[in-house]
């Protein structure tokens, strides 16, 4: 018998039974739609974190010494210069913490970083007025400062200006092109000073640094390197911490892939649940039909026919179900994820992925009673009341 | 055509055996009508069911159409039921939920014929039985002797050589049997074999030949004078 016309019996019996073949559907369709909207929400999660950690800057690598021996700043300008192949420049990152800016009557706290004059190239600074902190300014430890442009703003300063910060007096000498939609704790609500005048006003070492490295795909070679040297130079790999956007990204990937693979593992379970509801069904509708089964045999049909014959509908109900599922998946991953705040997208993967399983659940799970029709004995078949 | 020799059906209930055919031998040349009556229980359908390759025997040879089929693989004896026989059921065995045209296609669909050949061939056949009108009615729009019409017409639709009817007449009342019978007679002129169980005597004694069964045993054969005169 052709499998166009096996086709045509499963879905004609399949119509036949409207509600029962919907609800024998829905473990598979449930299943189905779950293992895309989470693919979907998840891939979008983790777009979300990869590109916030972007703009973080996706080429620096940044160093935290907490103890061991010391490491001044020139030691690191030393090795960054002799590495000059993957870190093409350097900072110091002094930070204050919070602290409070006043002009004469307003004030904001804020965070405060301590740079010297290669900050402007590492985190791309671009002023709109002014200019940027100098060699010169760490070399004095000036009180001078750039501002950002929230900052500006908010206590209505200018090029020239003086403000106070955590009480000491400094001149805004440059105030930064606006960046990052100018609102608080955005890249526009930032303040550089010179390092040196942070460090010694904070009566503290400097211990965090920032390293440039242009090419993105020596990222992890250059921090292997900076690694090792930091191991020699405080005397052990528990003295410091390296932290990358790519490294934090490869967390973060690790993290998704991880939680991803939990969902699908659970939309998994409803899709093996919806698996066992077809076998249930099919094993019904074989003892249902047993009399048809014996008349079919009786008049000719193979083992083989009514092995199709069965298989084919399980999987034509289950593939049904998978097809539904994707559409209810698909129709619903985006808006969802719109309420998540998140742009999820239908992954084309997940997509064929959850209709091959399906297929294939039909396939495992319509065996067996299939086989239990075929294997019927035409005579019990037909004496079957 | 078929040739029975010293055949047995035993069926083992607990501790005793049941002798349902208990050392049949029977031959019917090709062209014969032949009835086969006797007591409820005295084993016409067990012998029946052998003959159109539903049952094995437990001993003994069945030989059909000059090929042994006692112990042939299922796919096989599908095969012969498919090709070589057709069967009329007491109960008549349409399938429900397709059409009686769809019905009386099926055996064409197990051979693989075309949609077109099948649809031709079962018009054909429903011509026959005189269903042209019903085609797309559905088998329980039906009354029984028209259904039981339409399971002749599904059993002539593969141009089998033997056509078995098991009691075809046994839920009709007498006239419409009779004209089942008829029908039966009709087709054996044309040249199939028919075999056809029924505890009618008046039916019975309308074929060529009566056996009549007693006990899984045959009891008494006896070949009718009037049966030429149809
Ligand atoms: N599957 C079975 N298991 C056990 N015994 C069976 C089975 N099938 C038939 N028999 C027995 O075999 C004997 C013959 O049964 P069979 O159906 O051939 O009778 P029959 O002549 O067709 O009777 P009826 O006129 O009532 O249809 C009976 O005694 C019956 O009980
Ligand atoms: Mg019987």
């Amino acid at each position: 018998m052709k499998l166009l016309q096996s086709l045509i019996m499963a879905l004609k019996s399949i119509l036949a039974n409207k509600l029962r073949s919907f609800l024998t559907m829905l473990g598979i369709i449930i299943g189905v739609a779950a293992v895309i909207i989470l693919v979907g929400l998840v891939g979008g999660f983790s777009n979300n974190i990869t590109s916030s950690f972007a703009r973080l800057g996706a080429n620096t690598i940044n160093v935290m010494i907490m103890r061991g021996k010391t490491v001044t700043v020139k030691d690191i300008e030393g090795f960054a210069l002799e590495h000059g192949e993957f870190f093409s420049a350097y900072t110091p990152n002094v930070s204050m913490g919070n602290a409070t800016i006043k002009n004469r009557t307003d004030s904001l706290t804020t965070n405060v970083s301590g740079v010297n004059e290669l900050a402007e190239q590492i985190d791309s600074i671009e002023l709109a007025a002014g200019r940027f902190i100098c060699y010169l300014d760490c070399e004095s430890q000036r009180r001078v400062c750039v501002i950002g442009s929230y900052i500006a703003k908010e206590l209505a300063v200018g090029l020239g200006d003086s403000i106070r910060i955590n009480g000491y007096h400094f001149d805004v000498i440059g105030i930064k092109e606006q960046k990052d939609g100018g609102t608080a704790s955005s890249a526009d609500d930032v303040v550089y000073l010179p390092y040196t005048t942070t460090a010694r006003l904070g009566r503290s070492q400097v211990s965090n640094y920032k390293l440039l490295v242009e090419d993105l795909n020596k990222i992890n070679e250059a921090s292997d390197i900076l690694s090792d040297y930091l191991v020699e130079a405080t005397g052990s790999e528990n003295n410091f911490r390296i932290i990358s956007a790519q490294a934090m990204t490869d967390t973060v990937n690790e993290l998704t892939g991880t939680l991803s693979l939990v969902l699908v593992g659970i939309a998994g379970i409803s899709l093996l649940v919806g698996g066992i509801g077809i076998m249930n069904i099919m094993i019904v509708s074989v003892t249902e039909r047993t009399r048809e089964i014996g008349i079919r045999k009786s008049i000719g049909a193979k083992q083989r026919d009514i092995m199709s014959q069965f298989l084919i509908e399980a999987i034509v109900t289950s593939a049904l179900g998978g097809m539904l599922g994707i559409a209810v998946g698909a129709g619903l991953s985006v808006p969802l994820g719109k309420l998540m705040g998140l742009t999820a997208a239908v992954s084309p993967t997940a997509v064929s992925i959850a209709f091959g399983v399906s297929a294939g659940i039909g396939i495992i799970f319509g065996y067996f009673p299939a086989l239990r029709a075929a294997r019927l004995n035409p005579i019990d078949a037909l004496r079957y009341e | 055509m078929i040739d029975f020799c010293d055949v047995y059906k035993i069926y083992q209930m607990g501790d005793y055996a049941v002798h349902a055919l208990d050392g049949v031998s029977l031959h019917i040349e090709e062209g014969e009508f032949v009835s086969i009556v006797g007591a409820s229980g005295s084993g016409k359908s067990t012998c029946m069911n052998i003959i159109g390759c539903l049952d094995e025997p437990s001993y003994g040879q069945y030989i059909l159409n000059g090929r042994d089929v006692s112990h042939l693989s299922s796919n096989e004896l599908a095969n012969i039921r498919n090709r070589m026989l057709g069967f009329v059921f007491q109960q008549y065995n349409l399938i429900a939920k397709l059409n009686v045209l769809e019905n009386v296609e099926l055996p064409l669909l197990y051979q693989g014929v075309s949609s077109a050949e099948r649809h031709a061939r079962a018009c054909e056949s429903l011509a026959r039985v005189d269903l042209s009108d019903k085609l797309k009615n559905l088998p329980s729009q039906l009354s029984g002797g028209q259904q039981q019409r339409v399971s002749i017409a599904r059993a002539l639709v593969s141009q089998p050589k033997v056509i078995l009817a098991d009691e075809p007449t046994g839920a009709l009342d007498s006239k419409t049997g009779q004209d089942v019978i008829n029908l039966l007679r009709q087709l054996n002129q044309e040249g199939h074999t028919i075999v056809l169980i029924t505890h009618e005597e008046n039916l019975a004694v309308q074929a060529k030949r009566m056996v009549r069964l007693s006990d899984g045993k045959i009891v008494e054969q006896c070949v009718m004078e009037n049966s030429a005169s149809f």
